[in-house]
């Protein structure tokens, strides 16, 4: 299909003068075919949302959720109504918040650490702060799980929030990483030159300018503790968090609840992903200062 | 605004010769590179200092350190005679107008100019009354509600610029400030800068590599040369009166003719050139017998026919034109003498009647000067090739980059 318009404009020059409406033709084949392909991928993307949002309405009468039966609003009417959900999805806030915090912290840290300052660990370090990204979960999980048991450590609540936080660190670093190497040190220098103690400069300049990666670190660390299965599945003793609920539910039964809690979860994220992207159209936006430009 | 005036005016007259920065056999190495070479200078109250140099010659690094982004290798640094070593840049009084600017891009143009206040913790009431009057002095009162990305470069020049000037600081250091800015704009900026240095009384430490922003500006120009402050003198001195052969050839066009001195007792020298004339001039620090290099400023060079005789006052030397080329103010004349070297010869254009006079390319010709117009050099210890006088033509002595050229093999020779 692009083929053909692709050839247009390759033919004479004067060909192409005299039939101009041949050539915008191609062009506009060309912007259609991009908006089809673009609109199949996005179906693709959205359609498996789609049926969990539509079938959180299905008026089941099975233990499974599978086959369309009717409209009915009465699982939204009490979307907690499943003994254990409640206290799973509760498990999984509490530990994704905390190794959020934990790691955004540990990670910011780590990532200025990594860009400011020479010191001999600091290759080591670059290197390794990959690792945890590369290993497959599996083999994470099972290598934590003997770890803590060659420990004593009694599987549970802290030991899934530190397996979240050791891989959460991971994508911290790595993102905060790249929003800092292209920092402008002099902008801090402005700061201390100006009177400010280092914490203030940090307050005051790094960190609002970092802020957008920082966020968007934040985000990402969140959302992979929130949904990671593998991992806190091998770690989590009889603690029981969402993913895990779903998984020992699905053996049994699946209520329309799972789906009601997925669609309130993909709500929640579609906000955080527009409030992401418009916050990195504006520090885009506040990075671009053009120094060289000259008066009006 | 007034009172830091009068206090700052006081604190002048009751500080007496105490001098407001003071370097001592200060050095900065960074690895094998020398950034700052033994550098010592006494920079007076209120005086409009500059550090002049061409790329790379530690001038920036020369700031910093005072800055107290930098701790120096060696030597000292005292402001207002506190030793300043150990002390963090935060603490320290002077303030930067830094080559980038380094507005903070997350605050609007009010806020970048409060932030050294807010920092000291003057109350709010003073800080927008300060704040106004610092913008409303650098004509930006309009723009205060502005990000620094929405103003142009001339804007954002006068926001950094009001930025440390709002702090009254004892001493402002500033880096190449007017360089990324068009001729006119960086003209209006050079007087005004001058005009709020003189109204508020701060010491200015200001880096260039535009020497005739330089000799325009400052009371006194240091001239730096791959870290080695190689003069420190008043503009007409470094220009009339250059010490070395770097000197002489990265402020204004180089004119330099070789020779040795035959006598040498203190005062004027006796310096016989090496296109056979000899000559009386000012030299310090020269003995006889040794090698040199003399100076004469294009437009003191006076250009007569090659028949027509010199006053009996006046040396001369006789040449061949190379070039003439018509500048408008004036034209200039690039004349090669006897031994070879080439000389810019700058002729005002008074009158069309006496411009139809002038000598063209392939005449002979004769140039001569007053005996207080030539001064000599010593060599360095080496002789600089044919390059040295020919870098004369008007373009390049707006270049400072590019008449820095003739001597380096001077100063490579020096660095062995
Ligand atoms: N942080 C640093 N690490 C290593 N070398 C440095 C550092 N800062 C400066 N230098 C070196 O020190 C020398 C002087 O640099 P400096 O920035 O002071 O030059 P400058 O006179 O300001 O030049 P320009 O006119 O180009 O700004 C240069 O050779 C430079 O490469
Ligand atoms: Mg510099």
């Amino acid at each position: 299909m692009t083929g053909t318009t692709v050839a247009q404009p390759a033919a004479p020059p004067a060909a192409g003068v005299r039939h101009p409406g041949a050539l915008r033709a191609g062009r506009w084949l060309l912007d259609q075919s991009l908006n089809v392909f673009s609109g199949l991928v996005i179906v693709y993307l959205l359609a498996p949302i789609a049926v969990i949002i539509w079938f959180s309405f299905n008026d089941t009468h099975s233990r499974f959720n599978f086959v369309w039966q009717g409209f009915t609003l009465k699982h939204w009417k009490d979307p907690f109504g499943v003994p254990g959900l409640l206290d799973a999805l509760k498990v999984s806030i509490e530990i994704a918040a905390l190794s959020t915090v934990i790691a955004t912290a540990l990670g910011t840290m780590m990532a200025l650490a990594l860009v400011r300052y020479q010191f001999r660990a600091r290759g080591a370090t670059n290197f390794f702060i990959f690792l945890p990204l590369a290993t497959p979960e599996i083999v994470l999980g099972a290598s934590l799980l003997s770890l803590f048991l060659s420990l004593g450590v009694n599987t549970g609540f802290n030991t899934i929030l530190i397996a979240h936080v050791m891989f959460n660190i991971s994508f911290v670093v790595v993102t905060v990483r790249s929003r800092l190497i292209g920092f402008d040190r002099s902008l801090e220098e402005a700061a201390q030159d100006l009177g400010a103690n280092s914490i203030q400069t940090f307050v005051r300049v790094t960190l609002p300018l970092i802020a957008p990666g920082v966020l968007a670190a934040a985000l990402l660390a969140f959302a992979l503790s929130i949904d990671d299965f593998v991992i806190t599945n091998f770690n989590s003793g009889s603690t029981v968090t969402y993913p895990l609920f779903i998984w020992g539910a699905a053996r049994v039964s699946i209520p329309p609840q799972v789906n009601i809690v997925a669609t309130m979860m993909f709500v929640v994220t579609l906000i955080a992903a527009v409030l992401t992207v418009l916050q990195q159209l504006r520090a885009e936006k506040i990075a671009s200062v053009r120094p060289e430009q000259e008066a009006v | 605004m007034e009172r830091t005036l009068t206090a700052s005016s006081d604190s002048r007259a009751a500080g007496g010769p105490l001098p407001s920065v003071r370097l001592v056999g200060v050095t900065k190495r960074f690895g094998d590179v020398v950034a700052v070479d033994h550098v010592s200078i006494d920079i007076a109250r209120g005086e409009f200092f500059t550090l002049l140099g061409p790329s790379g010659c530690g001038k920036t690094t020369t700031l910093r350190l005072i800055a107290g982004f930098e701790e120096p290798t060696e030597g000292t640094i005292l402001v207002d005679g506190v030793d300043m070593e150990g002390v963090p840049a935060f603490r320290r009084p002077p303030n930067t107008v830094f080559q980038s600017y380094a507005l903070f891009p997350h605050l609007s143009v009010e806020e970048n100019v409060a932030f050294g206040l807010r920092r000291k913790g003057v109350d709010k009431k003073e800080i927008a009354r300060r704040v106004g009057e610092e913008l409303e002095l650098v004509g930006l009162a309009g723009e205060r509600k502005r990000k620094p990305r929405q103003l142009s470069g001339g804007q954002q020049q006068r926001v950094a610029l009001a930025r440390a000037l709002v702090n009254r600081p004892a001493v402002l250091l500033l880096d190449e400030p007017l360089g990324a800015l068009d001729l006119k704009l960086r003209k209006n900026l050079q007087v005004e800068l001058k005009r709020i240095q003189r109204e508020v009384g701060i010491t200015f430490v200001y880096v260039t590599h535009d020497q005739e922003e330089a000799l325009t500006m400052s009371d006194r120009i240091a001239v730096m040369n791959r870290g080695v402050v190689e003069q420190c003198d008043t503009p007409e001195a470094v220009y009339d009166r250059p010490r070395t052969t770097f000197v002489a050839g990265f402020i204004g066009v180089s004119n330099l003719m070789p020779g040795v001195v035959v006598s040498a007792n203190g005062g004027p020298a006796r310096v016989r050139l090496d296109s056979g004339v000899e000559a009386t001039a000012q030299a310090d620090g020269l003995r006889s017998g040794e090698r040199c290099w003399a100076v004469v400023r294009p437009e003191k060079l006076t250009l007569l026919s090659a028949d027509e005789p010199a006053p009996p006052d006046r040396p001369s030397v006789r040449g061949l034109v190379e070039s003439s080329l018509y500048l408008g103010t004036a034209t200039q004349f690039v004349v090669r003498l006897p031994d070879g070297v080439t000389m810019t010869v700058l002729v005002p254009n008074v009158d069309e009647e006496a411009r139809r006079r002038l000598p063209g390319a392939g005449d002979d010709v004769r140039l001569s000067w007053a005996t207080q117009h030539m001064h000599v050099v010593r060599e360095e210890g080496s002789r600089v090739g044919e390059g040295a006088a020919t870098s004369g033509d008007g373009q390049r002595a707006q270049a400072p980059g590019d008449s820095a050229g003739p001597a380096e093999p001077a100063l490579t020779e020096e660095g062995k």
